[in-house]
């Protein structure tokens, strides 16, 4: 396949940054004269993209409105951070656009503040006028098979939590010592763990990729990586960028099924051309991939009709060491067609089971409502149903699907109800609230110790400078207790001392 | 929300790339764009950008300055626009052009169709603002920003591909 060369260029990456950071539209220092008591305050629980698109969109229209940003970590960004793949820095741009809302004179990012536990959302709705609901989807949907929760079977979301160093995954560990792994879903994130699993180290380890991950990733065993679908080559969920690097990810090459692609070629006439260049790229790679083929030592192929049936144990009834699919045959056509399992059965061996088949977004708070069969806030153009001062944006509004647009999007537009509600009075701001003025003390007497934006550029400096002496663009730290106590130091001084030891 | 990035690996560890004569040549002159900001306003390129609203807006335009540039310099309204900066990762910066300017903007690579498609109904003269560099040719064109959604004020469906 041919690559083409593409137009990105390190000089003018850097050029461009500073031009973005000297745009006027978010500069101005901190201003040091209090806010008027009398401004619209809004809160924002959840300090990811959504979370921060609402903020920028919120700040932008308004002129006078304030903005608290509530997140349980003590670092802001969310999936930037935590979702997107250490080997796709340039997604991880947008923290740039983030920052400058985290500094901007009229907003304020409150870390460490798990909004549902240490505040509820009732004493939020009582500090401010409104109250964004941006906290994203941090469940992962279940298989719902037998043998699911056995040793070597992981979810995504952990996963990708563990190789991007999220604190609560850090210690995930997963068995990487069997040949085959498989990847149950087939949307980008199933092929952003396919990448992960098969990337040549030399690639990963310039990446933001936690040491640990590494470490594991270079002792593992792993060669063959299957992404397993319910549904047919037309249905795939990821887009042809993941598709396209998969296709030329150094030292591997496809492994997939030519006869699962029968017909397919032909019926793409009449095909959408996204949908259409997808198709045509994995003809592609089934085409160059008949086994045998080509020198590369490691695999990865899809897997099509095919749904998970039950985790076959070991002997010894301790680990996954297989699983058995259910064929299916599609019915209907195109986006919408359906499998329909055909009662026969395939078993794969592998040690590794991976569980992509998508994230979902969990109640917070028994003061919201919540749609438990669709897992969203039921809402209507980012109206809370029935909440009054309610809102709510990103996967919590929509679902966990989308690119990063769709969810600047979509957050904008909450932005936009909110900001005319309160412009026709249905949102009323006639009364004067106090904001973090009462949220803060609240959470002191709880031993809520909360983390500012300028706090995180502590974290933020700390990482950096410990990546740059490992030659990568940041080292996370992975300790919660750790963020705190770097985010709550004096200064650099005192940091350089701190984690020599 | 996951965009993703030029399937080649060197894009990755940021090698320069460049597509081909006419974009080394926009590199070139965005360097030294950079240094010399105080160009004659004759060498200047007029550019009208219709946004989202149907609104009308002209610039001044420096010859190899990419699109994105122009907006970000200009501080041309547009939300949301280039988002990843220019790095290929969204499509944010979606441009729709005249048909016969269209056809002067030289090929278009993979890496930047994936990312053409999807955005919200890319047509048959759409490129990424990022990707097209001013040029003295382009005098008096006019390019459409195109709605980024279905429409704002209708509900929000979620149909791109489940990702992160």
């Amino acid at each position: 396949m041919t690559t083409s060369r593409v137009l990105v260029f390190k000089p003018m990456k850097s050029l461009l940054t500073t031009k973005f950071s000297r745009s006027t539209r978010f500069t101005g220092l901190r201003r040091l004269a209090s806010t008027p008591d009398s401004c619209p305050r809004v809160c924002v629980v959840g300090g990811g993209p959504a979370g921060f698109y609402t903020a920028q969109h919120l700040l932008k229209i308004h002129p006078a409105v304030q903005v608290d940003i509530y997140e349980r970590l003590p670092i802001p960004f969310g999936l930037v951070r935590f979702g997107v793949a250490p080997d796709h820095p340039e997604v991880k741009n947008v923290i740039n656009t983030f920052t400058q809302t985290g500094q901007h004179e009229r907003c304020s990012f409150h870390g460490n503040v798990s909004v549902g536990k240490d505040v509820s959302v009732e004493e939020l709705q009582k500090a401010y006028h409104a109250v964004v609901l941006s906290y994203g989807a941090d469940g992962n949907r279940s298989l719902g098979i037998p043998g699911e929760n056995l040793p070597g079977v992981y979810s995504a979301k952990d996963f990708v939590g563990w190789y991007n160093g999220l604190p609560c995954n850090k210690d995930l560990q997963p068995d990487l010592s069997s040949e085959t792994a498989v990847v149950l879903g087939q949307g980008n994130v199933a092929l952003d763990v396919a990448r992960i699993l098969l990337s040549p180290l030399d690639i990963l380890k310039k990446t933001d990729i936690t040491v640990q991950s590494l470490e594991a990733l270079a002792a593992s065993k792993v060669r063959r990586v299957l992404i397993v679908g319910r549904r047919g080559p037309l249905q795939v969920a990821c887009t042809i960028k993941e598709v396209r690097e998969m296709v030329s990810l150094p030292g591997t090459r496809p492994d997939m099924r030519a006869e699962e692609f029968k017909g397919i070629a032909e019926s793409l006439k009449d095909v959408p051309r996204p949908r259409k260049r997808l198709t045509e790229l994995m003809l592609k790679a089934v085409q160059g991939s008949p086994a045998g083929s080509g020198t590369a030592s490691r695999l990865w192929g899809f897997r099509f009709l095919r749904s998970p049936v039950e985790v076959l144990p070991t002997p010894d009834l301790t680990r996954a060491a297989g699983i058995r699919l259910g064929i299916n045959r599609l019915e209907g056509s195109g986006e919408g067609a359906w499998a329909v399992a055909t009662g026969e059965t395939e078993d794969i061996e592998c040690g590794v089971v991976v569980n992509s088949i998508g994230y979902k977004s969990l109640p917070i708070d028994p003061a919201v409502p919540f749609d438990p069969r669709k897992a969203i806030i039921p809402n209507t153009m980012g109206r809370v149903e029935q909440a009054a001062g309610l809102y709510c944006s990103g996967w919590v509004k929509r679902g966990p699907t989308g690119v990063i647009g769709t969810t600047m999007n979509d957050s904008f537009a909450t932005a936009q109800s909110l900001i005319q509600d309160m412009g026709t009075g249905v949102l009323d701001i006639s009364t004067v609230k106090p904001g973090s003025q009462a949220i803060t003390p609240l959470l002191q007497k709880r031993g809520v110790n909360p983390v500012s934006f300028s706090d995180w550029e502590k974290i933020d400096s700390e990482e950096t400078r410990r990546g740059k002496a490992a030659g990568k663009p940041r080292e996370k730290l992975l300790e919660v207790e750790e963020m705190l106590k770097t985010a709550h130091s004096r200064g650099p001084e005192t940091q350089c001392t701190q984690s020599r030891d | 929300m996951k965009p993703a990035r030029p399937g080649s690996r060197a894009h990755n560890s940021l090698t320069p790339y460049v597509t081909g004569h006419r974009d080394a040549a926009c590199i070139r002159s965005r360097q030294f764009s950079c240094y010399t900001r105080t160009l004659r306003s004759e060498d200047k390129v007029t550019i009208h950008f219709i946004n989202r609203d149907g609104l009308k807006m002209t610039v001044k335009a420096t010859p190899g300055d990419s699109l994105l540039d122009v907006v970000i310099d200009q501080n041309l309204d547009l939300d949301g626009f280039g988002a990843c900066e220019g790095t290929l990762a969204c499509s944010t910066c979606h441009l729709i052009f005249e048909e016969e300017v269209f056809k002067t903007l030289g090929p278009i690579t993979d890496e930047e169709m994936d990312m053409l498609d999807l955005s919200y109904k890319p047509t048959d003269t759409s490129r990424l603002g990022c990707q097209i560099c001013v040029h003295k040719s382009q005098e008096g064109m006019t390019v459409h920003v195109p709605e980024s959604v279905a429409d704002l004020r209708q509900p929000d469906v979620g149909t791109t591909s489940s990702s992160s």
